[in-house]
């Protein structure tokens, strides 16, 4: 787990992470936030293996989770706004299809 | 100098097809190939074993494609079983959506040609309306009207499918030779000798199997290949969870499922730089076809140069100034490895190629076109 | 839309050229990820404290940054660049829409990423790289919990040492990597400490800091591995381990060259930094006159050498685009050349120091994980290529090794390493995988929407 330094002065930022509330400080990018999560896992390889952030640069793509609905983002290049609902990618990606 | 049972230049899906082939039947043969940065059309290749749209006016093209296509579930086992590699041949027939009702009556009147021409083989199709396609296709277009179906159809992983076979080839004693560009070749009947990679070889029989390659190649073994280069831009999607039933014309969907778009043609020469002009064309129509595409991210996408004979026909040739030596070539290497591996490597092993491939000689370009 | 001057990256390379670009007066627009600027190596320098811990050289950023929002250029952060055409035109991507840029010149100041560093666990979660540590200490003034080691050898090894130090968070052991080997080749340079003497002053205090605060540092290490079952618990290496909750590892910083790849520039390869880089002129001009580099991108040079070349670089594109001539180029050029030559000194040392070990460039064990995207292991690779793969993109097409949507950036190096030592040829030969475009995923719906000017729906042929 991540945790705010304690000389910190930064204001926080409400997300939910897997439906977990968190306040997460300003500046946080969403894997920051599933890394104060205290999650051990934010995705899954296509072959099962768990995957957490490993750069927090945007190279890896290790990072990718769904926000705010929208599946296999680079969560580390995303930054936490109020609201935000950050979940894991567990496989595959679903695909939104219009009725009719 | 090594000698050889048979060369074959070129370590693409048509040459490695042909390779592993004719070790398969005891040939010894060395597989001559050039370095990592080529042009290499197999490594662009979209995947589709299609039959449906070819050879309309060329019965035998309709024939040696419906042959390969029959083959190819033997290949894929048999590969699986010797190599490991599994080239995820999947076959429940495939469609080509049509936009329009013009394009419609287009596509039934060139589905009923192929039937016509098709003789005693057959040529069995469906055309789907919209009601049944959509049943099929969830989430399909709005302005899609139609489209035809055939039981032949069917896709594959083309890189899976080159692996198997490189690795099939060797495995069976083959000899592969890499970062080996042809510097200087002799030929004689039954006698070819070739300078590559800073060594030379000998072989009975040659087969050019070079792609854009055989083009100059060609001639110093009494053969011609006037093959041209035809660009084409592939555009690969994330994976879905949601599988599509079955491969179409422009859109189909790998065993991971990643989506693949393609099918764009562009005449621009030896030029493999992608133009975002022809991604979004690509997009667009793909859009047509599935609006739920738009979310789907692209992660990954590339431009290739296809092998194009000028009547878009395969040419397979055997010298006649030089008996011995042979030449393959096409835009589908996919879909003909079947009919390579398992009908053509067996006459190059005879030392002669079956006379119903007469009309796909080179010497069909010779004659003018009828006015 | 039609500029002078693209700039790509806002590190301090990008920020400085783009400050002289505007005093110069150049039609300059800045394009960066980021939501701020500051690239790696200041990254989120706007929101720092006084008082951060992360240090004074840190701090030392707010200045470019500040120079950038006072100058005039066209700022686009949160802007991918997914597609550059050689001819200059830089196709963008911003909260999931697309548009096209034309520049007559473009900048490349994309910086450098961390050297993979492949180790048997090394894709367990907690398992991060130095630079992700000091990220989430920068961007979000975050500290890890409960015991974490430092694994690998570079400068940024210890200051990130020092960092979560002053954080409050101090490290529980150092293991460096570095053979005494290094130690010995890097002697022979010895003669580069003096004019390299602020820097390696600096570098001496912070190992010194770290010693003093109690931080074990364990020289010479070998065969480091994570172990762990969902997660790493331990770190463990030839005679010795430890129980860890974070293992942060690091091996240098090797030039971003994904985008002069895929834009197939002549590259070069340094057989002391064991990195490609793109071939530059002395102003940053690669083989394609329009564009050129700064910055870590070029070559690994440091933060200062950075802010230099991308001021060089600026002052070229100037003279190249008309606005000044080429005596006053060379009289500005001087003084920074000067200052460049300084900020070098202590390269030749640090390089042969921090020489990465055999073991970083060709994993010992057929097990580990090379391609993390597609988890294709160093056993996979080195079967492809007996098999014949000659180089990474044949590779690619054996094993789906480079094929994940980093498309080769993690995986790319070890490949190459490891193809060379199974055909017995330098690395030099053995080559780069081909980026294509999109450099990062864009959607289908995005393309489909783009406005290309100029564009007309069924030019050239295009499609059936």
């Amino acid at each position: 787990m991540f945790r705010p330094r304690s000389e910190t002065r930064r204001p926080t930022v409400s997300v939910t992470v897997e439906g977990r509330p968190i306040a997460v400080p300003v500046g946080a990018s969403a894997a920051a936030a599933v890394l104060a999560a205290g999650f051990d896992s934010i995705r899954e390889t296509a072959g099962g293996s768990e995957r957490m952030p490993y750069c927090m640069m945007g190279v890896c793509f290790d990072c990718l989770a769904e926000i705010d609905d929208v599946p296999n983002r680079q969560s580390c290049m995303v930054e936490v706004r109020d609201g935000m609902r950050i979940c894991r990618q567990i496989g595959a990606r679903r695909i939104h299809r219009a009725a009719g | 100098m090594e000698h050889y049972d048979a060369i074959v230049i070129g370590g693409g899906l048509v040459g490695s097809a042909i390779a592993y082939g004719l070790a398969r039947a005891g040939q010894k043969a060395a597989l001559l190939d050039e370095g990592d940065v080529a042009f290499r059309a197999s490594r662009g290749n979209f995947g589709l074993v299609w039959v449906q749209s070819k050879g309309d006016g060329a019965p035998h093209y309709q024939r040696w494609t419906r042959q390969s296509a029959d083959e190819w579930p033997a290949l894929a086992e048999e590969l699986l079983t010797k190599t490991g590699i599994a080239v995820g041949h999947h076959r429940p027939g495939g469609l080509h959506l049509c936009l329009d009702e013009a394009e419609l009556a287009t596509r039934h009147a060139m589905m009923e040609r192929m039937r016509t021409q098709s003789g005693n083989f057959g040529f069995d199709y469906r055309m789907l309306d919209r009601s049944e396609l959509a049943e099929l296709l969830p989430g399909l277009g709005p302005t899609v009207v139609g489209a035809s179906w055939t039981p032949y159809d069917g896709h594959a992983n083309p890189l899976n499918l080159l692996h198997a076979l490189h690795k099939g080839f060797v495995e069976k004693g083959g000899r592969y030779i890499p970062n080996s560009t042809v510097t200087e070749a002799s030929a004689a009947s039954g006698d070819f000798r070739i300078r590559a990679g800073g060594g030379e070889i000998g072989a009975a029989k040659i087969v050019l199997a070079a792609g854009l390659g055989n083009a100059a190649l060609a001639p110093h073994f009494g053969l011609s290949a006037p093959v041209k280069p035809l660009k084409g831009q592939i555009l690969v999607t994330e994976r879905a969870r949601e599988m599509l039933p079955l491969p179409l014309t422009t859109i189909r969907q790998t065993a991971e499922g990643t989506i693949m778009l393609g099918d764009s043609q562009e005449d621009a020469g030896f030029d493999t730089s992608q133009r975002p002009a022809v991604m979004q064309t690509i997009a667009r129509r793909a859009v047509l076809a599935f609006p739920w595409l738009r979310d789907l991210q692209i992660v990954r996408a590339w431009a290739a140069l296809r092998v194009m004979p000028p009547d878009g026909l395969p040419i397979y040739d055997q010298s006649e100034r030089f008996p011995g030596a042979f030449t393959a070539n096409c835009h589908s290497g996919v879909t003909l490895a079947g009919a390579h591996a398992n009908l053509f490597a067996p006459m190059v092993a005879a030392g002669m190629l079956d006379p119903a491939l007469e009309p796909f000689s080179a010497r069909r370009l010779d004659v003018p076109a009828a006015v | 839309m039609t500029v002078e001057l693209a700039i790509i990256g806002t590190g301090p390379a990008g920020m400085a050229a783009t400050v002289l670009a505007g005093e110069l007066g150049l039609d300059t627009v800045l394009v960066d990820e980021q939501s701020s600027p500051g690239g790696q190596i200041y990254r989120a320098i706007e929101r720092a404290a006084p008082d951060t811990p992360l240090g004074p050289d840190y701090l030392a950023g707010r200045a470019l940054a500040a120079a950038l929002r006072a100058s005039r250029v066209d700022y686009r952060p949160n802007t991918t660049l997914w597609h550059l055409d050689a001819d200059g035109t830089l196709f963008l991507e911003n909260a999931g829409r697309t548009e096209t840029v034309t520049a007559r010149r473009v900048l490349l100041a994309t910086g450098a990423i961390e050297r993979p560093a492949p180790i048997p666990g090394w894709t367990l979660p907690g398992v991060m790289t130095a630079g992700a540590a000091q990220i989430l200490l920068k961007t979000a003034d975050l500290v890890p919990e409960g015991r974490v080691v430092l694994a690998g050898q570079g400068p940024l090894l210890y200051l990130v040492a020092t960092q979560l130090l002053r954080a409050g968070a101090p490290p529980g052991a150092i293991l460096e990597t570095a053979p005494l080997d290094n130690y010995l080749d890097a002697a022979r340079y010895l003669g580069s400490l003096w004019p390299g003497r602020q820097l390696l002053t600096r570098g001496l205090g912070l190992v010194a800091a770290i010693k003093r605060a109690g931080v074990p540092i364990r020289r010479g290490v070998r065969g480091i591995r994570a172990v762990g079952r969902r997660r790493v618990d331990r770190v463990v290496w030839e005679g010795g381990e430890l129980a860890v909750n974070y293992l942060f590892l690091h091996e240098g910083v090797i030039p971003n060259i994904q985008i002069s790849l895929a834009l197939q520039l002549r590259h070069e390869w340094d057989e002391i930094q064991l990195c490609w880089r793109p071939a530059l002129d002395a102003w940053g001009q690669t083989s394609l006159p329009n564009i050129a580099v700064a910055g870590d991108g070029g070559g690994i040079a440091g933060a200062e050498a950075a802010v230099l070349t991308g001021r060089l670089a600026a002052l070229d594109a100037a003279l190249w685009l008309g606005h000044i001539g080429e005596a006053e180029r060379d009289r500005r050029a001087r003084p920074i050349r000067a200052a460049l030559d300084r900020e070098r000194a202590l390269r030749p040392f640090l390089d042969r120091l921090y020489r990465p070990t055999r073991s970083v460039m060709v994993p010992a064990e057929d097990d580990i994980i090379v391609c993390r995207c597609e988890e294709v292991s160093v056993g996979r690779i080195r079967r492809a290529a007996r098999l014949g793969a000659t180089g990474p993109n044949q590779l690619k097409a054996f094993t789906r090794c480079g094929m994940g949507p980093c498309q080769g950036r993690i995986c790319g190096p070890v490949v190459a390493a490891i193809i060379a030592d199974v055909h017995g040829k330098p690395i030099a030969e053995i080559g780069t995988y081909r980026p294509r475009a999109p450099f990062k995923p864009i959607t289908v719906g995005a393309l489909a929407d783009l406005e290309i000017p100029g564009f007309a729906a069924a030019e050239g042929g295009a499609t059936r």
